[in-house]
Parts: C-alpha cells; structure tokens; sequence
C-alpha cells in the first residue's frame, strides 16, 4: 500500500537534514542541539511532552523562526531560512496548527494565497490582474489529484467549512506546492474520528507520492498508525528516533516522558 | 451528507453469526468503508487497518447531519446573500430612502437637486475610499480629514503665496498627504501601535501642523487657477456635475478594480481577515499594511484637490467634519469594522445615503436635526447587520 521501504531509508538521500539546531529564548532552552533526517517517501512524526520543543523545531524547519546555531539540508546542500517564503522556495510546505487559511476568501483563493497567478498579456503585466478562472481549475485539479472529496465548491468561503474541510484546505495547499517535503502541525488535534482518519488518509497520500511528511502530533495512535519513523523529543533534545515496528506506544510514552531511556528499551 | 442513514449497522444485523462479525467490525476497516460509501468515499481507506474506534460515529452524525440539513429559514437565506453581497443592504437603503423622499418632495428627484448632492458628496466619498482601505486591514483612521485639509492648504499656499505652478503645487500637496499617511503606516507596522492611538495622536499633530502653517489665514485662489480645475463644471444634458465628482468616480473605479482583481487587494482582505494566517501563508503583513496606509494617502489627495476646488482655496477650517463623515459612510455602506469584508462601492452608497438624508428632510421642510439622528440610527444598524452577517455558517 505504501512505497516504503521496511529499513529502506537508510539507502537513501535524506530531503531535509537539520543538525545541531539550538534555539534559546532568553535564558529558556528551546532546542538544545537537535538532529533530524527526513528522507523522501516516508512520515517521520514528532512526538514530545509539552515543552520538549516540537513547535520550535518545527518552527526552524519551516522558515517561521530562525535558529541561533545549526545548519539546515535540502537534498545534500545548505540552506538558510529567514521567512517561511525562503523554506517555501525550497519545496518545504507547512500545515499550522492554526490553519493558516484566511476565513473570508474562498477555497481556490487560499489555496494561491501569496502565489496568485496573474493573467497573460497587458491585462496582468500592466493591470495586474489575477485569473481567477485559471487558479480555480488548478485548484480543482490539486483537490482531485488528492483525492479530497469533502471539498465540494471551490467558491465557497473557508469560514463556512467544518473543521475538517478548513483542515483538508490547508493540506490540499501544502500538498498541492510541496514539492519536496510537507509539515503538519498537530494537523488532527481539533478535529472528530473521522476527520481525523481523513485527513491521516491525505498523509499516506502525500507519502506515497514521493514527499517527506513531518508529522507532529499528540496522538499516539494516530502516530503509530502512519508514521514509517518516530522522532522523540523531551526537554528540548531529541532523545531517539524508533519506529512503530520495534517499539510500542509505552515505549514511546516512556522515552518521551523519561521514564525510560532509549537504550534500556 | 446524511445520505449514508442507512448503512451503518448492517453488516451486524443482516449476519446471524454475530460473534466473530462483531469483533471484526471493531477492529479493521469494514465500519469505517460503510461509514465513508456515501460521497466521502474517497476516505474510504481501502485495505489499511484504522485502529480508530467509529462504531459510534454513525447514529450521532447522522442526527447531527440531518439538524444540519435542515430547510433554510427566509432569514438565513436572506444573512447568505447580504453575506456574499455586504454592499447590498445600504443600496436597498438608498433606494428607499431616494423613493420616500421622492414622495415627501417633488423637487427630490430632478436632475438638477442630485447634480447638488453628487457635488455635495465629492469629498467625503473620496475620503471614504482611503478609510475603506484602511477599515479593510481591521484598521481606522482618524486623521484622514486632517491629512487632507493639510494637503489641500499646501496647494493652494504654494500656489498663492509661493507662486509655484498649480500642477506642480497639486503634486507636492499629494506627496504631503502620501508622507502623512505613510507615517501613520510606519507607526502602525514598526512601532505596533493600534491604529485608533496612532490616528488619534497624529489628528491632532496633523491638524496643528495646518494651522501653524496656516497662520489663521484663509486663501481664496484666483479664478481660474489650475487648482479650481475640480470645481470645472460638466453638464451631461441638465445633470450638472463637476470634474471632481468624476475624479472622484475614476477613484472608485481605480481602487475597487485593484480590491477585487490584483493580489494586492486579495491580500489586504487577507490581512484585515487574519493577519497571522497571512503572515504564515507567506504574505509580507506590514508591507501590505503600510501600502494600505499610503494608498488612502493617495485617494486623501484626490479628496484634499476637490476640496481646494469647493471651498476656492485653503481654509484650515474646512472639513472639520469630513474625517468622522467617512468612517459613517464606510460604516453605513457595510464595510466590516473587524476587517476583511466590505467593498468600496457600499462607501459610496454610504455617503451618498448621507447625502440624500440631508438633502431630502430639508427638502421636505425638517429640522436638519433630524438628519444627524438618522446618521446615527443608521450607524448603528449598519453595524449591527455587520455582526449578524458576520456569524454567517453555510
């Protein structure tokens, strides 16, 4: 069902490699060092107490803070991000926590949201004109291709939609520009059984096509359910990467709670 | 999506060997395929194991999805459409107002009296473009009237007292209103401050800027002047407008063209709906903010040139009230005061309302106070309609 590699990854190049991101606030330690491979074709979730640093190391990956120390790769050679456009420029595509979706404009208008095409000819270079027409069948043709059939009308308003469907908009729009590597933040925390198990079907999807997922998420067994590997933090470290095969979910639990150290698993 | 009623609990009910179909259903996928065979079936995960427990799903959803699916009440149809359409209840109120006052006073509606309330409303509908981009981004402006008597008294003094070509004057005058508006804009993005205490402080920097430089004079151009251009008369058969009542059309063809057909405008409805949501879908906040700011700078301008135009010259006095007059107009013309929704067009309509409240009680012989109490009662149930609409859910 997947395209993964049971012990594939290793043969692979990673897509995106952080390595000793440290990130302060104040005197508070964010990241204290922390090391992550994602490689292309795979869910790697993040899993992490509150506090052990998930949504800053999230956060350094896509552009929307800058590490104090730590270098960043993308397929082997060096980035730096200053805005989230830098990590967009790069193929890196992030789902926040918060959505991100403007509730006023309609679905196809979030979906191009700062990436709006113009029309050809005088009407767009000097006018400045958008082509609506063009960007709503691009983004019919994304939400197809990602098989979201909860997204009827691609007119209607963000704010009318479910908590679902905003979430499957936010998806569509990173899987849609993703090029390389796709980031959830927490992306079912608000959301019902079924959403959930909807919007879990959309990063399998996303996988299967190619891409790197980061997968941050509270839920055990969502976690365990897709994700190929697990990267645990606690207290602003990352203290081990397992995968749902080796380990169980007290395992994790123990690790990420300190309660266990990886080794005496 | 209540369509899927009648699957749910078959597989249980129709299979006599209950035992071992009960425990699958709980643990695998078959609960969750019947459960997504209706439209949703493309989440329909085939084959992967969900460990997920749905079996309560269904019953509840489908009470809840019926509820949902319930017939649309009148009202809620009517909150739909105004929710699509914000700039159409104050075009019914216009319409209304235009039919009553038609019957209060035959001399309402000729030619000759909305050519007076065109003229009339010249100015503050230009101010009301700026304050409508502004409103936009969830900000406000207090000191648009401010900046624009400014800009206009800067015209005219360069040109009476300075003798510097009228033209020239004009675009030095505008280039003041753009600069005040971008220090509003500054002071809104770098330095964070909310707009009412921004435009609230440089109200009164602005206004006293004007009179120092004003030294309490008034300057009345000579006729003919350049800068009287605005006031030029047009007649289209025994409708008498002015060039600026079309400088002030062009304006609301210009900035409503750029709301609602470049990324510009989609962006400044973005920021104004949610500014973090947009920080993060990669628009540059403060640069949309800080263009907002200097495009009303522009269109304060355009106002700043109709007014030198009515009024002859500079008067420092002039258009005390215009500043208060545009947030009325936007607000009235159904732009959302928590950013986001509105169009320009309703801004008009809003001060043309205005307008027409003034112009028809004094033609049907009413104390003009009156028009001031309509103001306000149409404020607010200008912005009560704003809140209604606003909990719109399709």
């Amino acid at each position: 069902m997947t395209g993964v590699n049971d012990g594939g990854p290793t043969t692979r190049s990673p897509v995106l490699e952080a390595k000793g991101l440290v990130k302060l606030f104040g005197r508070v330690v964010g990241l204290a060092g922390v090391d992550l491979t994602l490689y292309p074709g795979e869910v790697l979730a993040v899993i992490g107490d509150n506090g052990a640093g998930k949504s800053t190391l999230i956060q350094c990956l896509s552009g929307a803070m800058v590490p104090d120390e730590g270098g960043l790769l993308v397929d082997g050679s060096e980035v730096t991000f200053k805005r989230p456009q830098d990590a967009r420029a790069a193929g890196i595509e992030t789902v926040y926590q918060t959505l991100a979706v403007a509730p006023a404009l309609d679905i196809a208008s979030n979906l191009f949201l700062a990436r709006e095409i113009r029309r050809k000819g005088p009407l767009g270079s000097i006018l400045r004109m958008l082509d609506t027409g063009e960007m709503k069948r691009q983004a019919s043709d994304h939400i197809k291709r990602l098989g979201i059939s909860t997204l009827q009308n691609i007119n209607q308003a963000v704010e009318t939609l479910s908590g679902g469907q905003r979430q499957a908009v936010a998806v569509a729009r990173a899987g849609a520009f993703g090029g390389k590597v796709v980031i959830l933040d927490e992306p079912t925390a608000a959301l019902g059984v079924r959403e959930t198990a909807q919007v879990l079907k959309l990063v399998r999807d996303l996988r299967d096509q190619g891409l790197g997922v980061i997968l941050i998420s509270h839920n055990m067994p969502n976690v365990f359910d897709v994700a190929d590997r697990i990267h645990i933090q606690r207290l602003g470290r990352g203290v081990g990467v397992i995968t749902p095969k080796t380990h169980t979910m007290e395992d994790a639990v123990a690790i990420m709670t300190g309660a266990r150290t990886l080794n005496a698993v | 999506m209540g369509r899927r009623a009648t699957i749910p609990r078959r597989p249980i009910c129709t299979r006599p060997s209950a035992a071992s179909g009960t425990r699958r259903h709980s643990a695998v996928s078959p609960p969750i395929h019947g459960l997504c065979s209706g439209p949703g079936a493309a989440f329909a995960i085939e084959g992967i194991p969900v460990t997920t427990q749905m079996d309560d799903g269904p019953a509840a959803a489908t009470a809840a999805e019926e509820f949902l699916n319930r017939p649309t009440t009148v009202g809620q149809r009517v909150q739909a459409v105004l929710h699509r359409q914000p700039a159409l209840s104050p075009a019914i109120v216009l319409v209304l107002a235009g039919f009553v006052f038609m019957l209060l006073s035959n001399r309402f509606l000729t030619l000759t009296n909305l050519s007076l309330v065109a003229q009339q409303v010249a100015v503050v509908g230009s101010l009301a473009v700026g304050q409508t981009v502004i409103i936009l981004t969830a900000g406000i402006d207090l000191s648009v009237g401010a900046v624009m008597v400014l800009s206009s008294l800067v015209m005219s003094k360069l040109a009476y007292d300075n003798h510097v070509p009228g033209a020239l004057a004009l675009l030095i005058g505008a280039a003041v209103a753009v600069l005040a508006q971008a220090v509003n804009g500054v002071l809104v993005t770098k330095i964070k401050l909310p707009p009412f205490i921004v435009t609230l402080g440089t109200l009164s920097i602005f206004t006293a800027i004007t009179l120092i430089y004003a030294k309490g004079q008034t300057i009345q151009l000579q006729p003919g002047a350049f800068l009287l251009w605005s006031a030029k008369s047009v007649s289209i058969g025994s409708l008498h407008l002015t060039t600026g009542v079309l400088m002030m059309i062009a304006l609301y063809i210009v900035v409503g063209f750029a709301l609602r057909y470049t990324a510009w405008g989609r962006h400044l409805y973005s920021v104004g709906d949610d500014a973090e949501a947009s920080r993060l879908a990669g628009i540059q906040v403060s640069r949309v903010l800080l263009s907002a700011y200097m495009v009303a700078g522009l269109a304060i301008a355009v106002g700043a040139w109709i007014l030198v135009g009515r009024v002859g010259g500079g008067d420092p006095n002039s258009g005390i009230n215009a500043n208060l007059e545009s947030i009325t107009a936007v607000v009235i013309g159904g732009t959302s005061l928590f950013g986001g929704r509105g169009r320009v067009i309703g801004s008009l309509i809003g001060a043309l309302i205005v307008q027409v409240f003034d112009n028809g009680l004094a033609l049907a012989g009413f104390d003009p106070n009156y028009q001031v109490l309509a103001v306000g009662v149409l404020v607010i149930a200008a912005v009560s309609v704003d809140q209604w609409i606003r909990s719109v859910k399709a």
